[in-house]
């Protein structure tokens, strides 16, 4: 080809073609960076469609508000423990000894317009990440996605958790006000009994005793810096292994391992999905204007002497505080050592245990089951009763110990003892787990044994012989049982741009064909 | 067949699931004025109360105001746009093919020959090479962690089994205030610092005072008895003093139930009998709360006649008892 010729073609090219302005960018773009192949890939990328699929949105938009409302934040929160006199316009302060950190949230709170929207925005958007996640981990889990090939991703997805956790621990000890003070006391202990390191761990984490005034600056930098960007780092990873591997999906008409069914990025998806964002973000919203979180001005600054009654962590830091209340006080001593197995054992070999044969499942699994396979549909909860039952006696075990975590409250609520709530409490985490376990394996069994099950309900007639005998049958068909649903189609995209043979009006290559019946 | 100078005619092509009578469109939109109506009615809503977040704001209305009106208003865009795209973009079901990821036997012997053989050629026979590099980057590692973990803070050393207590240090309230014999009634309670925690600039404790050095007296009787074998003159005149910091994670124990004479902490409900050296009666707390040998100094303020015998607050592996 001559030079003129590729000149021409350029040309032609970056001229404005049927597709307008839109074509035109296209072209520009395509130049230099070859946008359209993979553009168009990306436009057709086909998401399955199924309720529990947008668990993991959830978690996504709620990382966006937390990203959004932590910048604003971020511009009035001041991480520093210095000590001054409160002349703010939350006058029962007034003339009170604070550090700034508390001052300046309790300024967020009241000073700043919207700012305590913002702030309990921030507050319920991370309550809402972190359960969001373990709802949507619920859901990998027990529709086993995390299989081969998606292992990684079941890694990176349990660690986001584990950051996330710590992310909104730290992030609820910022504003230095009483219970989060008393909170970060008990985090210092907890890092403190570890054996070998622990006095060592804390000494350089706090830098020296509790409190000390270097923490706060520290924990900001690791909260709105370190972890965020590490989270960001994961998010991708994520998401880029699920466009890699694309999505999983429940079997179904047309759907085989080789192939995605459901609908296209653009535009559907992306109307949806942008939709559930602005829906997202209106719940935190709502919550923020209408459900109080953290009244932290309620509470007073830190005074690592004073303490309030009653108080809980944020939920997801329950199910630890409830295994450290039911412990038992085994101190181990001698040798001229202590180990506070009393709070190493619940407080860190618990939760690194929990963690550890969650992220091992899937190997696990593979061991026993010795399938090696590759797997893009998911399982039926009830198709796989041992799996199944062991997510819901893990859910119970975890349920057990975040109940357990109020047992002052309970005890006082339905005056009863505080010791036999205690002792309840010690053996239903053992008891509950195994009888809720059992109950889902058998409720498993039975379900595959129903006939039908999955299918819309019909009503059944029950007719009375004249003999006295009762028959059953089954009620007739309504009209809308039966409806028309499509075969399953590539997009139609590829056009003809080639010169027509014919002269005449161009044909889409593909045009929607296949219809069959169902029976709902 | 055309020259290939010629350049090809581009003409518009219809999409065929770009039209709404297409069959991969839901029901709805054989329909669509209706849906277009209704969406249209929500997202002049959504227009409206967004456009109230704005007045909310510009007025400095109250933060539910706010929140309500931006709330109501995204809630209404976002359920609009879904809608959109539920009831009139397509919906299919579309297809497409999985490609599997993995490649060919060749390819992945490729990568595997050129890992293993060239690392046979460059590296295996370069052993001293190796050595010494891993060395240079194993001491820059070894290193780089020092400004990273060991400068963050001071060594532990014996910090943690010392507070401010010493025999003769008077005791004093949260206002810096030194006890006289008479400061409690019988059955009264306060957290008692040591005086020399107190903050010259402020008047009031320091953290440090605060977080190590709380100590709980109490009045019990205005007798004074023994709460242990070997402490029999610790409690001069009924008055009895622990450390604050709970043996089980270091809450302050904040709560003193009179009646059973037992110290409450809030955090984890340990409980601990203050009349016998408080043992633990209930709870997760390992350890007795280490008590204060009390007397008085020649002004008649209470003091400490000794440092605590033990390291206070939750255990370590370091401590000793």
């Amino acid at each position: 080809m001559s030079a003129t010729a590729a000149k021409t073609k350029r040309s032609t090219r970056a001229a404005m073609g049927p597709y307008g302005q839109v074509g035109k960018i296209v072209g520009e773009l395509d130049d230099r960076l070859g946008v359209a192949k993979g553009g168009r890939v990306f436009l057709d990328k086909i998401f399955p469609d199924h309720w529990s699929f947008m668990l993991g949105e959830i978690s996504l938009y709620s990382f966006v508000v937390l990203l959004a409302t932590g910048v604003f934040l971020s511009l009035f929160f001041v991480p520093s423990s210095a000590q001054s006199i409160y002349h703010g316009s939350y006058t029962p302060l007034d003339g009170q000894w604070v550090s700034d950190a508390y001052k300046s949230t309790v300024s967020i709170s009241f000073d700043v317009r919207g700012g305590l929207l913002v702030r309990q925005m921030h507050h319920w958007a991370a309550d809402i990440f972190t359960a969001s996640i373990v709802v949507h981990m619920g859901r990998i889990f027990l529709t086993g996605a995390f299989r081969k090939p998606r292992e990684l991703n079941w890694l990176i997805g349990i660690t986001m958790l584990i950051l996330a956790i710590f992310e909104g621990f730290i992030g609820y000890s910022l504003p230095d006000d009483l219970i989060s003070g008393t909170g970060l006391r008990i985090g210092y202990s907890i890092a403190e009994s570890i054996p070998f390191v622990g006095s060592y761990l804390v000494s350089f984490l706090w830098g020296g005793r509790f409190p000390g005034d270097i923490i706060i600056p520290r924990f900001y930098i690791i909260h709105v810096l370190i972890i965020p960007l590490v989270l960001i780092g994961l998010l991708s990873a994520h998401l880029g292994l699920l466009v890699r591997q694309k999505h999983t999906q429940f079997a179904g008409e047309g759907r085989t391992e080789d192939n995605v069914v459901g609908s296209p990025m653009f535009p559907t998806f992306m109307a949806k999905t942008t939709g559930f964002l602005f829906m997202v973000t209106a719940a935190t919203a709502l919550l923020g204007a209408f459900a109080q979180i953290n009244p932290i001005w309620q509470f007073g600054s830190y005074n690592a002497s004073k303490i309030s009654y009653a108080v809980q962590p944020d939920w997801y830091m329950g199910w630890l505080d409830g295994a450290l209340r039911i412990m038992p006080s085994w101190e181990l001593t001698g040798l001229g050592h202590t180990v506070p197995l009393e709070v190493f054992l619940p407080a860190v070999v618990f939760p690194g245990l929990i963690f550890t044969i969650a992220m091992l499942w899937p190997a696990l699994e593979r061991r026993v089951t010795g399938d090696d396979e590759l797997h893009n549909l998911l399982d039926r909860p009830r198709d796989r009763p041992k799996r199944t039952a062991a997510g819901v006696a893990m859910f119970a075990l975890l349920f057990t110990l975040f109940a357990a975590s109020s047992t002052d409250v309970l005890a006082n609520f339905f005056h009863v003892s505080l010791n036999a709530v205690l002792w309840f409490f010690r053996i239903s985490v053992f008891v509950i787990p195994v009888i809720a376990g059992l109950v889902a394996y058998q409720l498993c069994r039975e379900m595959q044994g129903v006939h039908g099950i999955g299918k819309r309900k019909r009503a059944v007639i029950v007719e009375r012989s004249a003999e006295g005998e009762y028959r059953t049958v089954p009620s007739p068909p309504r009209p809308d049982d039966e409806r028309v649903e499509m075969e399953p189609e590539p997009v139609p995209v590829r056009i003809d741009i080639e010169p027509l043979s014919n002269g005449g009006t161009p044909e889409p290559v593909s045009s929607p064909t296949g219809v069959r019946q169902v029976t709902r | 067949m055309s020259d290939p100078d010629h350049q090809p005619s581009r003409t518009r092509v219809p999409m065929p699931i770009a039209a709404l009578s297409d069959p991969h469109m839901g029901d709805a939109a054989k329909h669509p004025a209706r849906v277009e109506k209704i969406i249209a009615v929500i997202f002049l809503l959504a227009v409206v109360f967004l456009a109230l977040f704005g007045a909310a704001y510009w007025q400095n209305w109250s933060p539910w105001e706010l929140g309500g009106a931006v709330g109501v208003g995204l809630f209404l865009l976002g359920f609009g746009l879904t809608a959109w795209g539920k009831y009139l973009m397509p919906q299919g079901p579309f297809v497409e093919e999985r490609h599997l990821l993995a490649s060919t036997t060749e390819e992945r012997d490729a990568m595997s020959a050129a890992l293993v053989e060239r690392s046979a050629v460059v590296v295996k026979r370069r052993k001293m090479l190796g050595g010494l590099f891993a060395l240079g980057a194993g001491i820059f590692g070894i290193v780089a962690a020092f400004p990273l973990i060991r400068s963050l803070g001071p060594l532990p050393g014996n910090s943690f089994e010392v507070t401010d207590w010493r025999d003769g240090t008077v005791l004093v309230d949260s206002n810096g205030r030194p006890i006289r014999k008479d400061a409690l009634v019988v059955g009264g309670v306060m957290t008692v610092y040591p005086r020399s925690t107190v903050n010259p600039v402020t008047g009031f404790i320091t953290d440090n005072g605060q977080a190590i050095d709380q100590t709980i007296l109490i009045r019990l009787s205005d007798q004074p008895f023994t709460t242990m074998p070997g402490r029999e003159s610790w409690t001069p005149d009924g008055y009895v003093a622990y450390s604050k910091l709970c043996t089980h994670l270091g809450c302050p124990v904040g709560l003193y139930e009179q009646e059973l004479e037992l110290l409450v902490c809030p955090c984890h409900q340990s409980m601990f009998n203050v009349r016998d050296g408080a043992v633990p009666q209930f709870g997760p707390a390992p350890r007795p709360l280490p008590q204060m040998q009390l007397g008085y100094n020649d002004q008649g303020y209470l003091i400490a006649l000794a440092p605590y015998d033990q390291a206070v607050g939750p255990g370590f592996w370091e401590r000793t008892t």
